[in-house]
């Protein structure tokens, strides 16, 4: 579960202090599909690195999974973010170098796996996820739908409790992007909070529960029926 | 969390393949640095072994006698010429061997003179000795025999002749009982000396042995130019020095008028000399290797640069600072022992080649050196990485995240 307490991040450009977020509080249970959505400077993206540790608040309060990791070291936090946290990003970040298994396994290595099981479980991500196939081709060597699944498959490996996806479907075609939610949402069945950042309305709408942000606060948090796309 | 150090390597090596024209660029500014250290204490440790084996080959437990007295100068010009006030004579060099310390003594006149045979002339050096320099000096014979074991003042009119002598003046003829003029003097010839080659100081070759009184009388002398000495072991050297330096005062009114060579003395002053220059030229080549760790820094800053949202991207899956500065620094690792690998290779080829080009010089590289070299090389390659990878520990991860 994630619970936010009045959190404000401010940012210094120069002599003058941008509010990025103000006074942001917020509850997102455990299995819950949210979309964030707003116009470019809302404040959406950096609400996401917030809830995905990669950034710090200014004030206020960040609870996950009832534990307050506001004022973790930067240590715990990339603990944290390793074993409860998936990232997909817009632009795959994949590294190009390493194959589709070789990409998948990072966590699994930063996170001290042995060997073996890592295999295992890069194995069963990229079954779940159609690309066994795949598994020693470069990202080069992958369509843009087979290297966002790639990225989903690398930040499920560690059977995280989050999945933030940021414009998961910005970089895709409309098929291949309406896959990717497909997938997205498969996952989020098996009661993985599902945390999605877009521009896109209709991908938007598909989430049972819809924040829309202006100028850094929520100006609209609705649930309602899973909207077709 | 821990990283397994062969997963780490393992990242680092994909890393490292991954961009092959900057690995090969770091590779290569390290190896050359390694290689440049291997071959140039290669070159220094020839030159010290050249030196060693030349004053080897003068004999083993040598002491040399030279007339005149050196204090503070070792060997100066005017005891190379031979300048005293007091001369080394016949009776100094027989009186030297009533020792139990002393195996051998053989004294030395030296002058040139034209040798002349079968209608042939040549100037040649003119070595007066005894029949026991060719074992103080370890010399070989070709032919026939040394000079005979006679006393020192008898004037046998025999010689024993260079190898070069022998085909100048007889050519393909037998040379052994031919008689040969040297200077206004026949002298039979009694041997053939083998092929040692240049012995520092004598060019054996070339050179013409005859019975020192001999010597004596066809230079018109009574002095020596020196006496050699032959101790009868190691330990007994300072003894035999001893004995040497008491017995001559003696002989010349109780006055030290003599310098005392040993050979061990001079063998490790120029060590001392070669090593102190191997090390000069080590040094100088391990500069290289600084230049190569400063050009390892900047590549990994380009590198770190190139990388950023990499790094980020580790960050994002859970990377701590302390794991992204390992792997960087196990990549630096990596590059500057496979670069000091390469080098090391390259500098025994190197090497190979000099002892291959000059067979005279054992160019091998001391195995200080070579792991110095490897030490060196590594611990700059890792240090110089250290900025480089500390940026990239601290690079914040949604700044380079937006990096691409």
């Amino acid at each position: 579960m994630i619970r936010l307490e009045k959190i404000g991040r401010d940012f210094r450009v120069g002599d003058q202090t941008v509010h990025a977020l103000n006074d942001i509080s917020l509850q997102i249970n455990a299995g819950e599909y949210v979309s964030i959505m707003g116009p470019s400077g809302s404040g959406k993206s950096t609400l996401l690195h917030l809830l995905g540790l990669l950034d710090r608040a200014s004030s206020g309060r960040y609870f996950l999974n009832e534990r307050d990791v506001t004022g973790l070291s930067d240590e715990q936090q990339a603990h944290t973010r390793n074993s409860q946290i998936g990232f997909v990003f817009q632009g795959f970040h994949l590294v190009p170098r390493l194959n589709a298994a070789e990409n998948v396994e990072l966590p699994l290595l930063l996170a001290g796996v042995p060997v073996e099981e890592r295999r295992a479980r890069v194995a069963r991500a990229l079954e779940s996820l159609a690309l066994a196939d795949r598994a020693h081709h470069k990202p080069d060597q992958l369509s843009g739908g087979q290297r966002q699944r790639v990225a989903i498959a690398r930040a499920t490996v560690t059977e995280p409790s989050v999945l933030l996806a940021d414009e998961p479907t910005g970089n895709l075609d409309q098929h291949s992007g309406m896959a990717v939610i497909d997938t997205l949402e498969a996952l989020n069945a098996r009661d993985i909070t599902l945390i999605v950042v877009t521009h896109d309305a209709a991908i938007g709408r598909r989430a049972r529960r819809r924040i829309k942000m202006v100028d850094g606060r929520i100006t609209a948090d609705q649930t309602g029926h899973h909207a077709s796309a | 969390m821990r990283l397994h150090s062969g997963d780490v390597s393992l990242f680092a090596w994909r890393a490292l393949k991954g961009y092959p024209a900057r690995t090969l660029l770091m590779l290569i500014a390290m190896a050359i640095g390694v290689a440049a250290v291997v071959v140039l204490t290669s070159l220094g440790e020839g030159a010290r072994r050249y030196v060693s084996a030349e004053f080897a080959s003068l004999g083993t437990n040598l002491l040399i006698v030279i007339p005149g007295r050196s204090e503070t100068a070792g060997i100066n010009p005017s005891t190379m010429m031979g300048e005293t006030p007091r001369e080394l004579t016949l009776d100094d060099a027989v009186s030297l061997t009533r020792s139990f310390s002393v195996r051998r003594v053989a004294p030395i006149t030296v002058g040139s003179a034209n040798v002349i045979a079968q209608g042939r002339q040549r100037e040649s050096v003119i070595l007066g000795s005894s029949h026991e320099l060719l074992a103080i000096r370890r010399w070989q014979l070709a032919q026939g025999q040394f000079l005979p074991d006679t006393d020192l003042d008898l004037a046998t009119p025999v010689c024993v002749i260079g190898s070069k002598i022998r085909n100048e003046i007889f050519a393909a003829r037998r040379a052994v009982g031919e008689w040969l003029r040297i200077g206004d003097r026949r002298f039979r010839v009694i041997g053939v000396m083998g092929s040692e080659g240049r012995s520092i100081g004598v060019d054996v070759h070339d050179t013409v042995i005859i019975p020192v009184a001999s010597a004596q009388q066809l230079f018109n002398q009574s002095s020596l130019f020196r006496i050699l000495v032959e101790a009868k072991s190691r330990s007994a050297i300072g003894p035999a020095k001893q004995f040497v330096v008491d017995t001559l005062r003696e002989r010349h009114q109780d006055e030290e008028d003599v310098t005392v060579i040993t050979q061990d003395g001079v063998l490790a002053t120029f060590d001392r000399i070669l090593n102190a220059l191997t090390i000069a030229v080590g040094g100088i080549a391990a500069i290289s290797l600084g230049v190569a760790g400063i050009l390892i820094m900047n590549v990994m800053l380009v590198a770190v640069s190139q990388r950023t949202a990499e790094i980020g991207l580790l960050k994002a899956l859970g990377a701590t600072r302390r794991q992204i500065l390992v792997l960087f620094l196990i990549e630096a690792l990596l590059l500057s022992t496979l670069g000091a690998a390469l080098g090391l290779a390259v500098g025994q080829l190197g090497s190979l080649a000099i002892r291959y080009a000059f067979p005279l010089l054992p160019a091998y590289a001391p195995a200080w050196s070579v792991s110095l070299s490897i030490v060196v090389a590594v611990t700059t390659g890792v240090l110089c990485s250290l900025l480089p990878a500390r940026r990239a520990a601290r690079l914040d991860p949604v700044l380079a995240l937006s990096r691409r």
